[in-house]
């Protein structure tokens, strides 16, 4: 086999399992931050104590993020990077596609889904590795991920609108038939101050790890397989997660300094998964069954402003206490949200989030914190990067969105890029690949 | 606009109030309380202020201020830190004002500004007497009370100047109009905090496009704003503009019964700054005209106007505050200064991002200050 391992199998549990070094490249990472519940899970065993006294400490010993230099399986129902447990760091990719040849498109997506099987078990991605045996040749994979361990990483890929319908409506790859009612650009909302060139997109990849180079490795490698048929639109890199998505993992704080994502719809939801994330046979064209819908949102923060803000009005525009995360009025983070409890106030973010004044829908988000160095006013330019999963934008992202038009935190934020793709199930062993009941 | 703090902390607004010492039109006003100690001339013109008198007993005085200028005016009068004690605004060429003021003993300066801009031109005043000894209490109701009347004021003016901004719109007159859009929205913009509270006439009056929600029209300054500098057409204008004067009215009139807590005069104070950061500096607020320059100076006085009316409760509590924020106001007034064009401002897109950050700085530090406020009159 040429396939090029990065680390050998099994580097992660040994002895030999680098965690100062994972400990260290996360220092020197995208941001050079490290969310304080984040050093407690690298440090290794201290994670309850993390959680501090009193805290949800229970919830976050046990499973969790399990190993994290390990791989995480690609195959499987549905693609892995939705409800696998939120890994540390992000490198999201929009692109546009340039080829006007669906054959082109189709292999390309071949291609994809093999380099990223590799890259997910921690090996190149291309079959030549990083270090050909033909040095006269270029590297098969661009390198700065060798030695490194899978680090967790998923790779999820996504269809824009503009993948089936091109300007003025064209069926630009025989594919318009089969695009989902549902798959359409999000309608402008109150207060939004888009970007158009960091917004929208015909493709999207999402690569989550624990190491921030390997999932830069990851976008780097495909974009690089890409050239000619897609060029990348716009990418965000997200240093720390802001949401869980499995029971096991402590609530991470975003740059507002609260806990987020507390309630958030996670792995371990059962059948509210099937009734919120998952695309459910009927739903739509067939191919998209076992899929979901990802909505991306930049979303700024004006940091300066929100710092100097006092912490009794931060915690009535949450609704949440600070130190705990409890909703306000009662005592302990996971305690239920009480839409009747005055405490809460009429516009606090969580109660206009809350599925309870949504008619029921709820979102599994799986959001990242960002800081893109300053503004040229000197601020900084930071906020979170909202990813959020969802079974139908419009009784989901859409829905909710609408109800925060009178969020009391919206004089906090400015939404400043905008995208929705359809992520259709996982595949089903080496044979198979990204959208082929699409293409089909 | 924003939401509004006010609302959020869910702080009731008080009862009606009593308004000590204003006398907004001509009709004379004050009654027997004007007439304890006679009137004080002033004269204004556009290069002097000459009062009556330098010295006066403690007690309440009514100034009459006549402007022989060409300029419109204001006039004053200052406490220390130019503490508001009372102002009469939008004084037009040829006419005369009165002000009613209750005045302690202590050192104070007159001021009139003619074209409404600046420090003014200035004169000291000594009020001599028994000096009053306030409790805390006092000294935070006195604060309340102090701040209401600068509302009180603030409101009279706006009325008239939008009265006249509404009058140029419906005449089709697109440079008058041009030129009274800033000057009409000062008044509003220094007292910004309290004209939000009233839920649904805020976004009504001062919503930006694309803030409405599904189905709401976008009304207010912001749309005569696109109609006057992007359409250059108001000829379908004529029912905004009235609506605009309808829910000015309105807004005044609930401003003017509402009372504000000392705390919430502190959290005003901070958000008139966050809105200058926001979205003055970033042009956000005035996209069309760029005459962000003109709110950005609105919010800076009706900050200070607030924080000085807590003052004294502040040099009780925390002097070395009140000697921070005397330097960051006077900082970030220096700071707007140098962007001053006539009567008016620069335009936003004239100014260089270098000169955005050093505005944008300058608030920074002024606000980390301001926020300091309310915790100290809290604790």
């Amino acid at each position: 086999m040429s396939e090029e391992t990065r680390a050998a199998p099994g580097a992660g549990s040994g002895p030999r399992l680098s965690r100062r070094r994972l400990f260290g490249l996360a220092g020197a990472g995208t941001a050079g931050v490290l969310a304080g519940g984040g050093v407690g899970f690298l440090l290794g065993d201290s994670v309850a104590e993390a959680g501090g006294p009193g805290g949800p400490g229970g919830r976050t010993g046990g499973a969790g993020y399990g190993d994290l230099a390990a791989a995480t399986e690609f195959d499987g129902a549905h693609q892995a990077g939705i409800v696998t447990p939120a890994q540390d760091r992000l490198h999201f990719a929009a692109f546009d596609i340039v080829t006007d040849d669906r054959t082109e498109l189709q292999a390309m997506l071949q291609e994809w889904t093999a380099a990223a099987r590799r890259m997910t078990r921690g090996e190149a991605a291309g079959e030549g590795g990083a270090i050909p045996e033909v040095a006269e040749s270029p590297p098969d994979d661009t390198g700065e991920a060798l030695d490194l361990p899978a680090s967790g990483l998923t790779i999820t890929v996504g269809f824009g609108p503009g993948m089936f319908v091109g300007p003025g409506g064209a069926d630009r790859f025989g594919l318009a038939a089969r695009k989902p009612e549902a798959l359409e650009d999000l309608p402008a909302f109150p207060g939004d101050t888009l970007r158009p060139e960091i917004s929208s997109g015909d493709l999207c990849i999402q690569a989550c790890a624990h190491d921030p180079q390997v999932a830069v490795h990851a976008v780097r490698n495909l974009a690089r397989i890409g050239f000619g048929v897609v060029s990348v639109r716009w990418s965000q890199l997200g240093f720390g997660r802001t949401s869980s998505t499995s029971v096991g993992q402590q609530t991470p704080r975003n740059l507002f300094g609260f806990k987020d994502g507390t309630n958030n719809l996670k792995a371990e939801a059962g059948s509210a998964l099937e009734d919120n994330v998952w695309v459910q046979s009927g739903d739509g064209p067939e191919w998209l069954t076992g899929g979901s819908y990802v909505v991306s949102r930049r979303i700024a923060m004006t940091i300066e402003t929100w710092d100097r803000t006092s912490l009794v009005e931060q915690e009535q525009i949450i609704g949440r206490t600070k130190r705990e995360g409890a909703p306000l009025g009662t005592g302990e983070e996971f305690d239920p949200v009480d839409l009747t409890a005055a405490s809460i106030s009429e516009n606090a973010h969580i109660r206009l989030a809350n599925p309870n004044s949504n008619e029921g829908s709820a979102l599994l988000r799986r959001g990242y914190s960002f800081v893109d160095g300053t503004t040229e006013l000197g601020r900084l330019d930071a906020g979170l990067f909202f990813l959020a999963y969802q079974r139908d934008p419009r009784t989901g992202f859409i829905r909710v969105q609408r109800n925060l038009r009178t969020d009391l935190m919206n004089e906090y934020i400015r939404h400043t890029s905008s995208a929705i793709f359809a992520c259709p199930p996982g595949v089903d062993g080496p044979d198979d690949y990204w959208g082929r009941a699409l293409f089909d | 606009m924003t939401r509004n703090l006010l609302v959020r902390l869910g702080l009731a607004t008080a009862g009606a109030l009593v308004l000590a010492g204003c006398s907004g039109g001509g009709s004379g006003g004050g009654g027997a309380a004007g007439g304890e100690a006679g009137l004080i001339a002033v004269a204004a013109s556009d290069d002097s202020c000459d009062v009556d008198v330098a010295e006066l007993p403690a007690g309440t005085h009514t100034f009459a201020v006549t402007n022989n200028g060409n300029r419109v005016t204001e006039f004053y009068v200052y406490a220390e830190g130019d503490r508001v004690m009372g102002e009469v605004e939008n004084i037009a060429p040829g006419l005369t004002r009165e002000l009613i003021v209750e005045l302690a003993a202590g050192d104070y300066q007159t001021a009139c500004k003619p074209g409404m801009i600046g420090d003014g031109i200035r004169n000291d005043l000594t009020v001599t007497g028994e000096a009053e000894r306030l409790t805390e209490d006092e000294l935070l109701a006195q604060a309340t009370e102090d701040y209401s009347r600068y509302v009180q004021s603030q409101t009279v003016a706006l009325t008239e100047k939008n009265d006249e901004f509404v009058a140029a719109i419906l005449a089709g007159d697109i440079p008058g109009a041009k030129a009274l859009f800033p000057v009409a929205r000062t008044y509003w913009e220094r007292i910004e905090p309290v004209a939000e509270i009233f839920g649904d006439l805020d976004p009504a009056i001062d919503g930006r496009e694309g803030d409405q929600a599904e189905g709401e029209e976008f009304t207010g300054w912001h749309r005569l704003e696109y109609d006057l500098w992007v359409l250059g057409d108001v000829s379908q204008s004529g029912p905004i503009a009235e609506k605009l004067q309808v829910d000015v009215a309105e807004v005044v009139e609930l401003a003017n019964t509402t009372e504000l807590s000392p705390i919430q005069l502190a959290n005003g104070a901070k958000e008139l700054l966050d809105e200058i950061a926001t979205g003055k500096i970033t042009g956000e607020e005035d996209r069309y005209s760029h005459t962000d320059l003109w709110d950005f100076a609105a919010n800076l006085e009706g900050s200070e106007a607030a924080v000085q009316a807590l003052r004294p409760a502040l040099e009780e509590r925390d002097p070395e505050l009140v000697v921070a924020l005397d330097t960051e106001f006077a900082d970030a007034t220096a700071a707007l200064e140098v962007h001053r064009s006539g009567d008016g401002w620069q335009f936003h897109d004239q100014l260089s991002a270098d000169q955005l950050q050093a505005l944008s700085d300058a608030i920074n530090a002024l606000a980390e200050e301001v926020s300091q406020v309310a915790g100290v009159i809290a604790g």
